[in-house]
């Protein structure tokens, strides 16, 4: 396998110089997860937490239509946005079709039902007396929520991370809506793909490489802010 | 999860949460692009993908970026779509290969002022065993025609892509519908496309750019080239202003003249793998 080998050399060499391709589209997939991510938390973890304390109608319905929402495809996901921010569409007037922040838009529609979700099972399998009990200590319900909320911390750090997880490293919904273009809409994944078709497969090795590093400097960075 | 038990960080409140957070935003300003990026106006064309994979964009853009301080935005997909976003208006102009299909563009009021652009050839590709004889055959037609007849395998781009236009093109002026398990329809781009009918070992039509540019990742070779039918013609079109007001109809302008100009034209004929040239400039038309 002189061609494996081959190709993971060309790809070390390639990190190792810092090539300035490869560390924009680096730049681009961090900046785009982590704004989507952002956005995705600050819905799905008050959707998670609201589900997860309230008593309503059909809520056994809405649980199993947030499960499913997990399940939509990127694809699916990407087309709808497009639909959206096309010239053609209705809100084509802001020009956001090929721009990072319509790779921001549909990723974290994306992030949101797996934040949403995990949320709501941390708040699920939390115990259920804390609510009642900090409200008895005359906290109000703001506070106990928040104290809730420190109380399972774990989950909803799980949560931020499986969806950062999630859009970095999906590549349907910034490639339709980011259009691949070089030093402005090109990510990790989507470079994959490129080089993929291309024929390229040093480079395609050498970002799948630095996709799992990032994966895991994330990982390890929220696992040290866990310990302390 | 974890049961926790009373410990310090229990009395902050969501503390690890928040934290995550903020500095997932901190992330996120650290790595924004910078302001120079976003300052400079954009100009965004639609092109096929054999014009980027093959690296031409490369050296073509930089000098009209220098030239007009301006940054071109490329999206590269197949003629079909790359049309289809000029008709929405979601580009400022196209770069593309298939005649009839940007003459139909012109007509149809979504584009203006088409100029020619380049040109190279369309080449049967197919491995060496050569399966259904396409070596023999009188013309690409002919070549077509043996490869259904033969029922040999075929990778078709299938993405109305100008390279699928001319295939079906060719399959029709054969008398054939192309269907049968020997028909492979990928749907994918052309070096896709090449690394699939090498691994397949069956035939294919590529434009002679991409193939070129892919000699050395395939042992497929060229069984048929050279005829009228295969003739490869790239135009560029601005996309209609008084249909979308909004498009950068004079930069896109500057840009088809810098193309069809001396110094494109230049870039183009220079431009080369292993001393191969990929495009040929057109000859030059009256505006």
């Amino acid at each position: 396998m002189d061609y494996l080998v081959e190709s993971l050399k060309v790809s070390l060499s390639l990190i190792l110089a810092l090539d300035p391709e490869l560390c924009q589209a680096v730049r681009t997939s961090l900046y785009v997860s982590a704004w989507s991510v952002v956005l995705a938390s600050l819905m799905g973890i008050p959707i998670g937490l609201a589900v997860g304390l309230t008593e309503f109608p059909f809520k056994r319905s809405v649980i199993t239509l947030l499960n499913s929402m997990m399940a939509v495809p990127t694809v699916l996901i990407g087309l709808l946005v497009y639909g959206f921010v096309s010239r053609q569409g209705p809100f084509g007037g802001l020009g956001l079709l090929f721009t990072p922040a319509a790779i921001i838009i549909g990723d974290a529609l994306l992030a949101t039902p797996i934040v949403a979700n995990l949320a709501l099972s941390s708040v699920r399998g939390a115990n259920t007396a804390i609510l009642p009990t900090a409200m008895t200590l005359g906290g109000t319900r703001f506070q106990s929520v928040l104290r809730l909320l420190s109380e399972i911390r774990f989950g909803i750090m799980a949560a931020v991370i499986s969806g950062f997880g999630r859009v970095v490293s999906e590549v349907g919904v910034a490639m339709m809506l980011g259009g691949n273009i070089l030093g402005s809409t090109r990510t990790m994944t989507t470079v994959i793909a490129l080089e993929t078709s291309k024929g390229e497969f040093a480079l395609g090795i050498a970002l799948g490489l630095i996709l799992m590093a990032v994966a895991l400097a994330v990982n390890i960075v929220f696992q040290i802010l866990q310990r302390r | 999860m974890r049961q926790q038990g009373t410990n310090k960080g229990d009395d902050r409140i969501s503390g690890i949460p928040a934290r995550g957070v903020l500095l997932l935003l901190a992330l996120a300003i650290w790595v924004a692009p910078g302001s120079a990026a976003l300052a400079a106006e954009r100009l965004r064309m639609s092109t096929t993908t054999s014009t980027e994979n093959s690296g031409l964009l490369r050296v073509l853009l930089p000098p009209f970026e220098a030239k007009f301080g301006c940054k071109m935005d490329v999206i590269a997909v197949g003629t079909g779509k790359s049309l289809k976003l000029g008709e929405t208006g979601d580009v400022d102009l196209v770069f593309v290969h298939a005649r009839s299909l940007e003459d139909k563009f012109v007509a149809a009021g979504f584009g203006v002022n088409r100029r020619d652009v380049m040109y190279n050839d369309f080449v049967i590709l197919g491995s060496t065993d050569d399966p259904a004889g396409v070596r023999g055959a009188g013309s690409a037609t002919d070549a077509f025609a043996r490869i259904a007849a033969a029922g040999a395998r075929f990778v078709s781009r299938g993405d109305e892509s100008g390279t699928h236009q001319k295939e079906k093109e060719l399959w029709k002026a054969a008398g054939t519908t192309p269907r049968g398990k020997w028909y492979l329809e990928a749907g994918q781009g052309m070096g896709e496309v090449i690394r699939m009918a090498t691994e397949m070992r069956g035939y294919t039509l590529a434009d002679r750019g991409t193939y070129i540019a892919y000699r050395k990742k395939t042992d497929l070779v060229i069984l048929r080239q050279g005829d009228k039918g295969l003739w490869n013609p790239y135009g560029i079109i601005a996309v209609n202003p008084a249909r979308h007001p909004h498009v950068k109809y004079g930069l896109a302008i500057k840009f088809i003249e810098f193309v069809t100009g001396e110094e494109g034209r230049g870039i183009i004929a220079n431009f080369n793998v292993d001393g191969e040239p990929l495009f040929f400039p057109s000859s030059r038309e009256g505006p």
